[in-house]
């Protein structure tokens, strides 16, 4: 190989999405398994052990169903948009250090496919990217119910990024840096930003649910109102890219929670212990693995105890509370680190 | 030539090609994704010229946030039927489009004394203006008053806004 930094991202990329998608799609099982026993009902278990080949049956079925695309939609957008939507989902993942060093072959890597000097903005772009397929898909449909929903997500997400952006400058001004490795090692210990920043963890994970769309916020969806929102004439594979983004936006969301304010994948205690160099990796990785799972399972939980918002509810919420929340956090941050520093 | 270069030509390549695109499209909802392949394109030069923030706040505050404003306000107001918006060549129209051919070739011109030297590696100096601590340093020391004048007209901007739309509404 001649140039073998290269050859180690590619590797790293490969083996990083190839995680991602299985987890996203045992993602969806245990969210149909959870809810069903918040329902008191019992869920997919029949396909394999306990169900563990449901997602398998699921793409299986998606891939054999027909793509319909209705005669009055715009073509091209329609088939443009789930792309937009499962790129956008998919990339976004790429800054996010998920582990620290490992030496592997005599080769130090780092655990973190891109660490790149602006680091969180670089996320910020990406998740406003992230509407095009939702707003485009409602477009094309040529429905009213795509559209208003599509119109729906645009308005919400517009509404919400101001709000994830402001509350992340609390964690950057911490940590003096916007790269994410950086803000990882900045909560050594138990200096995590959960701990410095309430506000900005409880404003961010309201944000994140936004921009998710996941319930509360689904509204761009709101089966009673909406049908199926923005996706309505989509069938096939096509629904089942849309479906695949909507979880790889929640694991990649939660794992940006977790970089951000869980101290990433450090674990106070885990260096104190004198493990090998290799195992403290291996560690560190699954240390972060397990943050994620447990924001994963509050996610969850929540999309099944808390109902909808009305839509003004859902415009003054972001507008008129978490806005000046995290305007005045932003205040108390620089105070703070200026009175102490 | 380098690969740096005969990328620089393809992406520029593409921006004029989405430019082109976006003013003769029909349909005004192509027109806006046209223009956001452009501003790909040109985030995409900033890279190639080490800018990683400006590149990164070009699509934050263009492509994703002032772009989506766009595609809301048009499909909001649905504007499909764009025949009735053609209009008919004017002499005021024709006296524009000559002036902004005059302006177009002195930017030209000037673009082509400016840069006499052809140099295309770009010194250490220039690659560190492009990170995000080098531009906050120099608009909080060197710049800090323009970069304060614009905040209040960005504000003053902002209130005026409101007090229009709170005309409107009342």
């Amino acid at each position: 190989m001649r140039n073998p930094e290269m050859f180690i991202s590619l590797i790293k990329i490969v083996v990083v999405l190839v995680i991602m998608l299985t987890a996203v799609a045992y993602i969806v099982l245990l969210e149909r398994r959870l809810a069903a026993a918040i329902q008191n009902r019992i869920g997919p278990n029949r396909v394999g052990w306990q169900g563990f080949l449901q997602p398998l049956a699921d793409v299986l079925k998606l891939v054999l169903k027909e793509d319909i695309v209705p005669k009055s939609a715009n073509k091209f957008i329609h088939d443009l948009a789930p792309v937009i939507s499962i790129s956008v989902a998919l990339t976004t993942f790429a800054v996010v250090p998920f582990g620290d060093h490992i030496t592997l072959f005599g080769q130090n890597i780092k655990l973190q496919i891109a660490s790149v000097n602006v680091g969180i903005l670089y996320i910020l772009a990406l998740t406003s990217l992230g509407v095009y397929g939702v707003t485009l898909s409602g477009w094309a449909s040529n429905n009213k119910y795509s559209l208003l929903g599509g119109l729906r997500s645009s308005a919400q997400m517009i509404s919400y990024e101001l709000a994830m952006g402001l509350s992340i400058i609390g964690v950057v001004m911490l940590a003096g840096s916007l790269e994410l490795d950086k803000i990882v090692q900045a909560q050594a210990g138990w200096k995590w930003n959960i701990f410095l920043q309430p506000i900005g963890f409880i404003t961010f994970v309201v944000a994140a649910f936004a921009e998710t769309n996941r319930l509360p916020f689904d509204l761009p969806e709101a089966e009673p109102e909406l049908v199926a929102g923005y996706h309505t004439e989509y069938s096939g594979l096509k629904f089942g890219l849309f479906y695949l983004s909507e979880y790889a936006n929640m694991l990649t969301s939660c794992a940006i929670i977790t970089t951000l304010f869980l101290g990433g994948w450090q674990l106070p205690f885990l260096d104190g212990l004198g493990l090998p160099d290799f195992w403290l990796s291996l560690f560190h990785v699954g240390a972060f693995c397990l943050k994620v799972g447990v924001v994963l399972l509050f996610f969850i939980v929540i999309r099944w105890t808390i109902p909808r918002f009305r839509y003004d509810q859902l415009m003054n919420l972001g507008w008129k509370v978490m806005l000046p929340l995290t305007i005045a956090n932003l205040l108390a941050t620089g105070f703070v680190i200026l009175l102490f520093e | 030539m380098n690969v740096e270069i005969i990328f620089f030509f393809l992406i520029a390549a593409l921006a004029i090609l989405s430019a082109i695109l976006m003013i003769t499209r029909r349909n005004p909802i192509m027109s806006v994704l046209y223009l956001i392949v452009n501003f790909f394109s040109l985030a995409v030069m900033y890279l190639l010229l080490h800018a990683q923030f400006i590149a990164i706040i070009q699509i934050l505050v263009y492509a994703g946030a002032i772009m989506v404003l766009f595609l809301f306000v048009i499909m909001l107001l649905n504007l499909g039927d764009e025949a009735r918006l053609t209009e008919r060549p004017t002499l005021k129209k024709m006296i524009a489009v000559g002036l902004t051919t005059v302006v177009l070739l002195q930017l030209l011109v000037g673009l082509r004394l400016l840069t006499a030297s052809d140099s295309t590696s770009l010194s250490a100096h220039a690659t560190a203006m492009g990170t995000v601590e080098s531009i906050g340093k120099a608009l909080f020391t060197d710049y800090v008053l323009p970069f304060e004048i614009t905040s209040v007209i960005l504000l003053a901007a902002m209130v005026g806004v409101i007090v229009l739309a709170k005309k409107k509404f009342q």
